[in-house]
């Protein structure tokens, strides 16, 4: 029935199946939409938050999505202005993922500000001694962007790239395209940066706060080095994921490889920095402040040294070392897993940046107070992952996302079997022989 | 955000914050500008016709 529509010389599942898939995700995102509606209308009362937990659920997945979407900035600046060619084979699933997790993270703010129709007087009033007002600029300009560097692909839809003004509009986009990446990567390192500089300004927060360059903590630039570490690793798994989902091979072993050394090598020397940052501030910072590190991590059921240990050696070491050791990055097991360890590992350093600063007692008639998020604000947070599978299910769908899904799953053969997955060049002359002459047989008959 | 709006001030924090907006967004809009101005020329040349 749709079949106008998809990309040529690709399969995809029947009508009836992609429908009865958006209709599931429709109904988890129809219920994070009630939750935002009972979130809007009835108030902030609606969550658990509370003056410990001022920045909650919500804050942690704004940051978290952010730093995950980083793979778009750090994949378009390696394409289209350091010149790694190769990567052209998954930009642009990249750049689809970036703009979900960043749209995302707009629809998630939008909630949380409480009165969106009031989200204009960022810029109209805008504060200049706030850097959140910077990363309110940056986010909604790169969020530009996103969409700029996401139109080519959408109007390269079989149906669309018919109109002659649509194809030359892409191909010219295309062709500006180091413009808007190089654009990108200025907005991203800003807002990145600026995320974790909020945190490492705060000199009433002894947590957080940490020693500066200029006038940017340290925080800073661990932020936005975190999100172009491990951001490709995000844009891998979930490539890796598609692939599982759809049965098909849909990027060749050695872009994946490529760009999972370049996040393991960034992953690495990310945690090098992050493990000196670590020890200055346990041993230096804390207490000048006259403060000892475990203070932090006492008294509480939560907030334990396990999370410390979690994120820099679990989630942080182990990852980089599976991804920088070749034997170890190139079967695909230790390469999912290391995938997963650095995505828990970037989230968990958000969660800790925003929620455990904000709730570490720093007066003596405070408490270490707890939290547990309400189910609105669990269903607004699993709201943009819903939004996420659709809009991944509809491009993936209709639009050419991975160039080289056609030669790797040639299709069509004859007698209606299905060709087994290859990576192997001479392997897939062969079967592209085959199917050739079995065509042109039938084509004779 | 503009000059005339009241709450204006010519100081480094403005110049720093909306430079570097205005800055972000003149690249953005110079850029589709060029990509739209450029496709209507295209395609009123007959470029990008009967491609398929």
């Amino acid at each position: 029935m749709d079949s106008a529509l998809i990309p040529d010389g690709v399969r995809r599942c029947p009508l009836w199946k992609f429908l009865l898939g958006l209709s599931v995700a429709g109904a988890v995102l129809l219920w994070g939409v009630y939750a935002m509606l009972l979130c809007w209308v009835k108030g902030l009362n609606q969550t658990n938050m509370n003056d410990y937990y001022g920045f909650a659920l919500w804050i942690w997945a704004d940051l978290a999505v952010i730093a995950l979407g980083g793979g778009a900035f750090f994949t378009g600046l390696l394409k289209y202005v350091i010149g790694k060619d190769e990567l052209k084979n998954i930009i642009n699933y990249a750049v689809l993922i970036g703009f979900i997790c960043y749209s995302s993270a707009l629809l998630i703010l939008a909630i949380d500000v409480g009165q969106p129709l009031r989200s204009w007087f960022i810029f109209w009033h805008a504060n200049v001694h706030s850097m959140l007002t910077e990363v309110a600029f940056c986010l909604s300009c790169y969020f530009a962007v996103l969409t700029i560097e996401y139109i080519p692909l959408v109007l390269e839809n079989r149906q669309l790239d018919k109109v002659p003004f649509f194809h030359n509009l892409s191909h010219n986009m295309h062709s500006a395209m180091a413009v808007f990446a190089a654009t990108g990567a200025f907005l991203s390192f800003f807002h990145q940066g600026s995320l974790g500089g909020v945190a490492g300004v705060l000199f009433g927060r002894p947590f957080a706060f940490r020693e500066h360059i200029l006038i940017w903590p340290y925080t800073f630039f661990l932020f936005t080095w975190s999100a172009a570490a491990y951001g490709p690793s995000f844009t891998l798994f979930i490539t890796w994921l598609t692939e599982k989902i759809t049965h098909k091979k849909l990027v060749k072993d050695n872009v994946v490889f490529l760009l999972a050394k370049i996040s393991g090598w960034m992953i690495l020397t990310y945690i090098a920095a992050k493990s000196v940052d670590t020890l200055y501030w346990m041993f230096q910072t804390a207490p000048a402040q006259g403060l000892q590190w475990h203070f932090f991590y006492q008294n509480n059921a939560f907030y334990g040294k396990w999370i410390l240990f979690t994120e820099i050696i679990l989630c942080g070491w182990l990852p980089a070392l599976i991804l920088v050791y070749r034997p170890l990055r190139e079967r695909a097991s230790w390469r999912v897993t290391a995938f997963v360890l650095g995505i828990i590992g970037v989230s968990l350093n958000r969660w800790v940046m925003v929620l455990q600063t904000m709730a570490v007692p720093v007066m003596p008639f405070d408490e270490w107070v707890l939290y547990i998020p309400s189910w609105q604000e669990v269903a607004t947070t699993i709201l943009p992952v819903a939004y996420g599978v659709i809009l991944i299910m509809i491009s993936y769908r209709y639009l050419p996302i991975f160039p080289q899904e056609k030669e790797l799953n040639p299709i069509t053969i004859p007698n209606g079997q299905e060709p087994e997955l290859t990576t192997d060049p001479q392997d897939l002359a062969v079967k592209t022989m085959a199917v050739s002459n079995s065509v042109e047989e039938v084509a004779a008959t | 955000m503009l000059p005339f709006n009241f709450e204006w001030v010519w100081d480094m924090g403005h110049y720093v914050f909306h430079g570097g907006l205005w800055y972000a967004l003149t690249v953005i809009g110079l850029g589709m500008s060029y990509c739209v101005i450029k496709a209507v020329i295209d395609t009123s040349k007959g470029k990008g016709a009967g491609h398929h």
